[in-house]
């Protein structure tokens, strides 16, 4: 049996699936080409660490903020800023009550106030906590005071001063 | 070939292989500025400041986008009560999302434990965020490329480079990283990159009424992080995994994980 034609070595049958490789591998490295934007590399923190695509950087920056701060808020409601920067909810931002400011005054036009029992609770509810500083906060027993009402039925949040109330 | 010849050539050969690659490479300038930028985000908790009111799991919920009743968070709150015969029972009912209300500690599956006051040693709340290392395994394990760190040190997530594999939350000793239930990739804390990049100060650290998070620029060495974290005794979490983390602790116990 002739195993080889003449004057040739390799058969078509061994070149045909090489070339079926290399077709492969072109088609992946052009679709890599097309796939892979132009930024994506190894950036600042080298090949470990900064591998990525620069440009999701920017859309990090770009992430819409929901929170303004307090004195966003004064710059309009300096009269409620006052009021509170005299009492000892001061260090409390005016947001964790009145919720976010998102683009408020345009949207939304008026925010949500939390006057639920919980939100007071969350400082509020007494602990025995030595070795934090929730020890040195005024607190009650959520089950024993006056359950069923709300908080500022009786305790002005802007002026909590038991004393005033 | 002799016997002198070829001791010569082997003498030559490994002569010449023992340069290591790295002597013939040329340093570029560029690369060891941005090593050295005048720009590195550190965080700072006071775990003594913290009343766990969770005030900041709340405000980081809304302004990052994270469903309010998902079991996931960027950020939470845990509660360190540790026993007179040396116990420590630790819980952080929905990362404190509402806050601590209760002396009952939540145990998941087997339920609260009340701890009589007698029994009580220490108790403490210790705030957990993305520790933002600076050798950070999450990112080495990343196989596309979606996780990476910026060049003042914050770990991001490409959400439309990631594949949603879940080795980067493998991969955090902390176990900050979660799945994003809506996005359908990992998500962990920015730093509100968002925020800080325009000068502002993070979600959670506006948020906090009695000052107990703290951001800064650990280059800029009059930086009140800065300064507190090079003159007081701050400590990390789990410093044996050579993470390097960036979240400094005052005040940190030896019982915090």
């Amino acid at each position: 049996m002739k195993l080889f034609d003449k004057g040739r070595t390799v058969k078509n049958h061994v070149w045909r699936p090489l070339f079926v490789v290399i077709g492969l591998v072109v088609i992946i490295l052009l679709f890599r080409a097309v796939y892979v934007p132009d930024d994506f590399g190894a950036h600042e923190r080298g090949y470990t660490f900064g591998y990525h695509r620069l440009s999701n950087e920017q859309a990090w920056r770009d992430f819409p903020a929901k929170y303004a701060d307090s004195q966003y808020c004064s710059g309009c409601h300096a009269d409620k800023s006052n009021q509170i920067e005299a009492a000892h909810h001061a260090m409390i931002p005016c947001e964790n009550c009145h919720g976010a400011a998102f683009d408020h005054p345009e949207e939304p036009a008026r925010l949500t106030i939390d006057r639920s029992r919980d939100l007071c609770l969350r400082c509020h509810a007494a602990l025995y906590m030595p070795g934090s500083g929730r020890s040195a906060i005024p607190g009650i027993g959520p089950a024993g005071h006056n359950p069923g009402f709300e908080c500022s039925d009786c305790h002005d949040p802007h002026n909590p001063s038991l004393e005033e109330m | 070939m002799k016997r002198r010849d070829f001791l010569r050539q082997t003498a030559v050969f490994v002569a010449g292989a023992s340069v290591s690659l790295s002597a013939l490479e040329f340093i570029d300038p560029r690369e060891l500025l941005a090593a050295n930028s005048d720009l590195r985000w550190a965080f700072l908790v006071s775990t003594h400041k913290c009343v766990g009111c969770g005030f900041c799991v709340k405000a980081c919920k809304i302004e990052n986008d994270i469903p309010l009743e998902a079991n996931v968070t960027r950020t939470w709150v845990e509660r360190y009560v540790i026993k007179k015969d040396g116990d420590v029972v630790i819980d952080s009912p929905k990362g404190a999302l509402h806050g601590f209300k209760s002396e009952l500690a939540d145990q998941g599956a087997s339920g609260t434990v009340r701890i009589p006051e007698r029994d009580v040693a220490q108790a403490f709340f210790v705030p957990k965020l993305c520790n933002h290392c600076e050798v950070p395994a999450c990112v080495q394990v990343c196989p596309v490329g979606a996780t990476y760190q910026t060049a003042d040190g914050t770990v991001l997530v490409d959400r439309k480079w990631c594949i949603g594999c879940g080795y980067c939350i493998m991969g955090c000793p902390y176990g900050v990283r979660f799945f994003h239930p809506i996005a359908h990739v990992a998500d962990k804390c920015t730093f509100c990159y968002h925020r800080i990049s325009k000068g502002g100060d993070t979600a959670c650290a506006q948020a906090c009424p009695f000052g107990a998070r703290m951001i800064g620029n650990l280059r800029d060495p009059d930086d009140p992080l800065t300064r507190t974290v090079m003159t007081d005794r701050v400590g990390v979490l789990r410093d044996e995994y050579g993470t390097k983390p960036q979240v400094f602790y005052l005040g940190l116990s030896k019982e915090v994980r």
